[in-house]
């Protein structure tokens, strides 16, 4: 069986097993969207309270934020299994089992969990851009269009590398670690405001070492046609979320070097 | 019924130390707390240096404090209810408290009280030891937490933040008692979180939201969980106001306290006990 077939069969069996608790499902979803959604309410209210801050308005903010959301949901529905490998494969054991498979262990750790709760943070990702829309009145023209769905992939790759960075972390200390967390949730919360707000020692943190600058920020100055107030120059703009792509290509080099130094808590 | 506080004292004083000795988990809190933290004040320093429209209830280094006081204080939000009453009763075990010559509700609620103190402790400690207390020694004091406004304000803090966790875990039973008749956990804890970080001001302090929502916010009983002890530090609430706000947290808690003794009653008339 060719690996998207499995993938797909994966996919199928977790619809399945989480349709059988429909109300479960939609409550958690439910409550994914609007645990998402207050943070775009205390925007509105600073932005309320002070109208705009260095040029930058609540359209702009709520464009950030909203495809920042939409790839982290995405990132988020398929690695799973990267994101508990900790608990549920390697303190346990389970790990051996999924190495003697005949396949990797990556395409089994996606196939793991496709959790439907990840459409309530798309759902969110998708209102806010489109209020961000509304409020600056942007037209989406087909090159604002590709820009937005390059950051989207470069976005979900650099979170997916995040995700696959912390379960690597856990062949060595053998469990879940929720400190990574700071890198993804709060990724997504700094990702949410300009760049230029921040110190220059933590810009440098976001653009250099994990790169979320280069999935939101640079993106969405191409697609306002601004020219970067930090004076990037405007071709690398569009070109920024490619970083995405070569972080999670570092990370899946990391894994592979953690899965061959894996030893089994097991007797 | 046996007399006198002492049981709940000691069901107390046991939970407290079970919980304490959580403290990896208290160090992976406090780091995140301080990420989120430092993000905030970040965002507000640009928005206060910035402002187009400069009018704005608190000064830039009050709400920094502001920020600080509320990430120490986080875990004493009550946005999910005690994980050992969920598991109670999803085993059955709950049965076993039925049997105990003991107030059920004083039970879980002394219980619920030092689960939620004796986490909130070591985080607290640890932020105030990093942003009170070491901030100011490398030269972050503009990023600190200030002290208090004066002693007085000091003293009603103190009064506040106990206030604060008899509120808060009057809240956590009300979502033991959810748990308890709906037979799951999942539900409340997904929806309860959102409400309870926007109108506790853990998200974006209380006074910066927009001035029309400004009484109703002071008057729900979430403010007293983490706005009103906080503006009382640092001096925000002071003298009738301060009082109205101790008050009110008092109010909240009283009638909390009665709605779930009340439902108490009807849940545990009616409880079904799973397991063999």
């Amino acid at each position: 069986m060719g690996s998207l077939r499995l993938l797909c069969r994966y996919f199928a069996a977790s619809l399945r097993a989480q349709a059988q608790y429909p109300g479960t499902t939609l409550l958690t979803a439910t409550g994914a969207f609007a645990v998402t959604f207050i943070d775009l309410f205390a925007i509105a209210a600073l932005f309320a309270r002070f109208g705009r801050v260095q040029g930058w308005r609540f359209g702009e903010v709520a464009l950030f934020y909203g495809l920042v959301s939409i790839s982290f949901a995405i990132a988020d529905f398929v690695s799973r299994g990267f994101d508990i490998l900790g608990t549920e494969f390697i303190r346990t054991g389970d790990f051996d089992r999924v190495l003697l498979r005949p396949r990797s262990a990556a395409l089994q750790l996606i196939g793991y969990d496709f959790r439907l709760r990840c459409l309530g943070r798309f759902g969110q990702g998708v209102v806010v851009t489109a209020i961000g829309t509304a409020a600056l009145r942007f037209h989406w023209d087909l090159g604002a269009l590709a820009i937005a769905t390059f950051a989207v992939i470069g976005g979900v790759a650099l979170f997916c590398g995040l995700l696959v960075l912390q379960a690597t972390l856990s062949f060595w200390t053998v469990e879940s670690l929720e400190v990574a967390n700071v890198l993804t949730y709060g990724g997504v919360q700094a990702a949410q405001f300009p760049l230029s707000l921040y110190a220059p020692w933590f810009r440098g943190f976001l653009i250099f070492v994990v790169p979320l600058g280069c999935v939101a920020y640079f993106p969405v100055v191409a697609l306002l046609g601004r020219h970067d107030p930090l004076g990037a120059p405007d071709w690398f703009l569009p070109l920024s979320p490619v970083f995405g792509l070569v972080f999670l290509a570092f990370a899946l080099w990391v894994w592979g070097f953690g899965v061959r130094r894996y030893t089994s808590t097991g007797t | 019924m046996i007399e006198g506080f002492g049981p709940y004292l000691a069901a107390f004083a046991a939970r407290f130390q079970v919980m304490l000795q959580y403290r990896a988990a208290a160090f992976a809190g406090f780091v995140t707390q301080c990420w989120w933290g430092a993000i905030k004040i970040t965002i507000y320093a640009a928005f206060f240096a910035d402002a187009v429209r400069w009018r704005s209830p608190m000064t830039l280094s009050q709400a920094i404090t502001y920020t600080w006081l509320a990430q120490a204080f986080f875990i004493l939000t009550p946005w999910a209810g005690d994980p050992e009453v969920a598991a109670k009763v999803r085993t059955g075990a709950v049965g076993y408290d039925r049997l105990r010559p003991l107030d059920a509700y004083g039970w879980w609620y002394t219980n619920s009280a030092a689960w939620m103190t004796a986490r909130a402790v070591p985080r607290a400690a640890l932020m105030f030891g990093l942003t009170a207390v070491i901030f100011p020694l490398v030269g972050l004091r503009a990023w600190s937490w200030r002290p208090p406004a004066d002693a007085e304000a000091c003293a009603l803090f103190a009064i506040s933040v106990l206030l604060a966790v008899l509120l808060s875990s009057s809240v956590v039973m009300l979502i033991n008692l959810c748990v308890a008749s709906t037979l799951t956990d999942r539900g409340v804890n997904n929806l309860l979180p959102p409400l309870v970080i926007v109108l506790s001001g853990n998200l974006l302090p209380l006074p910066l939201f927009p001035d029309w929502a400004r009484t109703a916010l002071f008057l729900q009983p979430f403010a007293g969980v983490v706005d009103i002890p906080v503006r009382i530090y640092f001096g925000g609430l002071a003298g009738p106001l301060a009082w109205t706000g101790l008050g009110l947290q008092l109010f909240w808690t009283v009638i909390l306290i009665a709605a779930g003794r009340f439902w108490m009653g009807s849940v545990m008339g009616r409880l079904q006990v799973q397991g063999g």
